[in-house]
C-alpha cells in the first residue's frame, strides 16, 4: 500500500514500557516527506524512547510503524537504515578514540583486498570524508585524521550528522542536537539543518528550545507523559503558548498527580 | 597532514608547547618504549658484557615470546573494555590437553589432533567467558577470576598433579619448540612464531573493521552499539582469540621444554603480559591500545628480569623495581586517558 503522497513516517498507537515504567503511554504521529517535525516535551516524556523506536535501536511493545506508506517492523538499526532512516543520537554515537574519517565511516567501512582477507581503504575514507564535510560546511575542523576526543561540541554534531547525511539516508532523526552548546555553534547546527531541509531531507528534531524549534521546524509535536498532546504548524503557534501548555501540564499534575491535562490535537 | 576546509584554526584548543611534547611523546608510545629498551639493554651490556650474548639474546627472547602472545591478546580485551586473568591458566591447560589426546600413555592420537583438540578447547573457554560475561552480564574480572581457579582444577586432574612429557616428534619440535643446531638470529621457533602473530595481531587492530569495531566497542560502548557494531560478538570474539593465542604459547613452550607442568604460567604470566601491555600503551579504559607496544613493553619487563639476575641485583629488588615500574606506567597510563578527555594532549 504503497501510496506516492504517503508520509515519509506514521506511526498509530505505539505503545513502550520498560519495566513498571511506561514511556509511551499511545503514540500516533506522522512526519511528511520533506518536511522537518519539531518534537518536544519535558524530560521522561518520551522523546528519546520514541526516536530509539523509530531508529530499530528498541522495538514498540504494541502499535505500527509505516515508511513510506508500507506497514514495517523495524528489526534493527541496520534495518532502518537499509530504509534510509538514520539517527543522530544526543551521545552522539562517536568514538573519541577513534579520526573523524574512521568515525564518519563506522560499521559502513570502506574495505579492499581479495575474498576474505580485507583490510580498511583508510585513504579512500580519508577522501570521501573530507569532501562531504566540505560539502556541509565545517569550515573550523583541521583533519580527518583528528581524534574525536580533540574536536567542540559543535564539530562533533556536525560530524555526526554528516556521517548520517553521507550514509544516504533521507529521514533524519536528530535528538537534541543544540543540547550543551554554545550560541554560535548552536547556529551553525540551524544553519546545517536548514541546508539539509533544502536538499529534501525529512526530519524530526527533538530539541528543549521552543525558540529553536520554531524557527527550524515546519510542525510541532508536543509529547507529554507519553502521548502527542499537540500537533501544530509552526507559523499557528510560539514559544509562549509551548511554553504555556508545559506549565500548565506541570501545575495540572502538581495538583493531580498522575493526571494529564493534554491540549488535544488542532488538526 | 592533510587538512579540510582550514581557513579557521580553532584557537581555544590549541595546546601549549609542553603539551604538544608530551602528546608527541605519548602517540609515539612504541617508539618511547623501544627506547626505554634499547637503553636498559645498552645500560645492562655495559654493566656486564655477559648481557650482551647470544645466549642471552636467545634467552629473552624465548621467556618473553609467550608472554607477548599473551599479552596480544589482552590488548584487543583491554581495548574493547574486558579483562581475562585466566590466560595464564589457558596456557597450562592446552598442553594437558595435547597430552591428554596425543601422548602414547594416553589415546595416542597423532599429534596434530592433539594440537587443535587444544586450540578447540582453549577457544570454547574463551567464548564461555565472553558469553558469560556479555549476556549474563557477570563483570569479566570476576568471570576470569572464577575461570581462573576452574581451570587449573581441570589441568590439575588431567595430569593428576604431576608432570609429564610433551609428545610430539622431531619435525613437531623443529616447527613449535627449538632449533638447537641453528639459531636463526639466535632464536628459537617460539620467538618467531610470537613475532609473527604479534604482527598479525596488530595487523588486524588498524587495518581491519574487527579492528576498528574492538576500539570502537571500548571507546564508547553505548554508541557503538547504537552505530550497529554487533559489541557482544566483538567481545566475545576477542575472549576467543585471547584464549587461542594463550593456548598456543602454552603449547609452543611445553614443546620447547618437552615437559608439561601442570602449575606453569597461571597469575603470574597473565600479570606480567597485563603488565607489559599497560606499559605499550594500552588504556585500561578501553578504547585505544597497541599489540605491537605490548611486545615491547613485555621486552623491557624480562630485560629487565634478566639484566638484574646478570648484574647480580636480588629477586627481591627486581620484584620491588618491577612494581614501581609498573605503578609508574599505570598513573601515566590514567592521566594521559584522562588528558586526552580534556583534550589537552594533541
Amino acid at each position: 500500500m504503497s501510496a506516492p503522497g504517503a508520509p515519509a513516517i506514521r506511526v498509530e498507537n505505539l505503545a513502550k514500557s520498560f519495566g513498571a515504567v511506561t514511556a509511551l503511554v499511545d503514540v500516533s504521529m506522522h512526519l511528511d516527506r520533506g518536511e522537518c517535525l519539531g518534537l518536544i516535551g519535558d524530560n521522561g516524556a518520551g522523546k528519546s524512547t520514541l526516536v530509539k523506536i523509530l531508529s530499530g535501536f528498541q522495538r514498540p511493545d504494541s502499535g505500527q510503524i509505516f515508511v513510506n506508506g508500507e506497514e514495517i517492523g523495524l528489526r534493527s538499526v541496520d534495518h532502518a537504515r537499509s530504509l534510509g532512516i538514520d539517527t543522530v543520537y544526543q551521545d552522539l554515537a562517536l568514538i573519541p578514540t577513534l579520526s573523524v574519517a574512521h568515525n564518519m565511516f563506522l560499521n559502513r567501512e570502506l574495505t579492499g583486498g581479495l575474498g576474505p582477507f580485507r583490510w580498511l581503504a583508510n585513504a579512500e575514507m580519508r577522501r570521501r570524508a573530507r569532501e562531504s564535510i566540505e560539502e556541509i560546511g565545517i569550515r573550523t575542523l583541521r583533519s580527518v585524521r583528528a581524534e574525536v576526543a580533540m574536536l567542540s561540541g559543535g564539530q562533533r554534531q556536525a560530524i555526526a550528522i554528516a556521517r548520517s547525511v553521507h550514509s544516504g539516508a533521507r529521514i533524519l532523526l536528530l535528538d537534541e542536537p543544540l543540547a550543551a552548546m554554545g550560541a554560535k555553534e548552536g547556529e551553525m547546527i540551524l544553519d546545517l539543518i536548514r541546508d539539509l531541509k533544502a536538499s529534501g531531507h525529512s526530519m524530526i528534531v527533538v530539541a528543549h528550545n521552543f525558540v529553536h524549534v520554531l524557527e527550524v521546524c515546519d510542525r510541532v509535536n508536543l509529547l507529554q507523559h507519553g502521548r502527542i498532546t499537540l500537533d501544530a504548524l509552526s507559523s499557528e503557534t510560539s514559544a509562549e503558548e509551548l511554553t504555556d501548555l508545559v506549565a500548565a501540564e506541570y501545575r495540572a499534575a502538581k495538583k493531580k498527580p498522575g493526571g494529564d491535562n493534554g491540549n488535544d490535537s488542532q488538526r | 597532514m592533510a587538512t579540510a576546509g582550514a581557513e579557521v584554526p580553532t584557537p581555544e584548543r590549541r595546546a601549549g608547547f609542553g603539551w604538544r611534547v608530551a602528546g608527541a611523546f605519548i602517540r609515539r608510545r612504541e617508539a618511547s618504549i623501544l627506547v626505554v629498551a634499547v637503553l636498559l639493554s645498552v645500560y645492562f651490556s655495559l654493566e656486564n658484557e655477559a648481557f650482551y650474548s647470544s645466549d642471552n639474546a636467545k634467552n629473552i627472547a624465548e621467556t618473553m615470546a609467550p608472554i607477548a602472545l599473551i599479552a596480544a591478546g589482552e590488548v584487543m580485551l583491554l581495548i574493547c573494555g574486558e579483562i581475562d586473568l585466566a590466560v595464564g591458566r589457558v596456557y597450562a591447560l592446552a598442553p594437558a590437553i595435547v597430552y591428554v589426546v596425543s601422548s602414547e600413555e594416553q589415546h595416542g592420537y597423532p599429534i596434530w589432533v592433539g594440537m587443535i583438540a587444544a586450540l578447540v578447547v582453549s577457544g570454547c573457554v574463551g567464548l564461555t567467558n565472553g558469553v558469560i560475561t556479555t549476556f549474563l552480564r557477570v563483570p569479566s574480572f570476576i568471570t576470569t577470576l572464577g575461570m581462573l581457579f576452574l581451570l587449573n582444577g581441570i589441568t590439575l586432574h588431567l595430569l593428576a598433579g604431576t608432570q609429564v612429557f610433551m609428545p610430539g616428534g622431531e619435525t613437531f619440535q623443529k616447527i613449535f619448540g627449538s632449533q638447537p643446531d641453528a639459531y636463526a638470529f639466535f632464536f628459537n621457533s617460539t620467538f618467531w612464531w610470537a613475532l609473527g602473530l604479534v604482527l598479525a595481531v596488530q595487523f588486524v587492530l588498524t587495518w581491519t573493521r574487527w579492528g576498528l569495531h574492538t576500539i570502537a566497542t571500548g571507546g564508547n560502548l553505548i554508541g557503538a552499539a547504537e552505530a550497529g557494531v554487533n559489541v557482544r560478538w566483538i567481545k566475545i570474539g576477542n575472549f576467543i582469540l585471547a584464549n587461542l593465542l594463550a593456548g598456543f604459547a602454552g603449547i609452543l613452550d611445553s614443546t620447547r621444554i618437552t615437559t608439561i607442568v601442570p602449575l606453569q604460567g597461571g597469575p603470574d604470566i597473565m600479570f606480567l603480559a597485563v603488565a607489559g601491555a599497560v606499559i605499550g600503551g594500552t588504556s585500561l579504559f578501553g578504547g585505544s591500545g597497541s599489540v605491537i607496544g605490548a611486545f615491547i613493553g613485555v621486552a623491557v619487563l624480562i630485560i629487565l628480569r634478566t639484566g638484574f639476575s646478570i648484574i647480580g641485583v636480588s629477586a627481591f629488588t627486581f620484584e620491588l623495581i618491577l612494581g614501581i615500574a609498573i605503578i609508574a606506567s599505570m598513573i601515566v597510563n590514567v592521566q594521559v586517558a584522562r588528558l586526552r578527555n580534556l583534550g589537552r594532549l594533541q
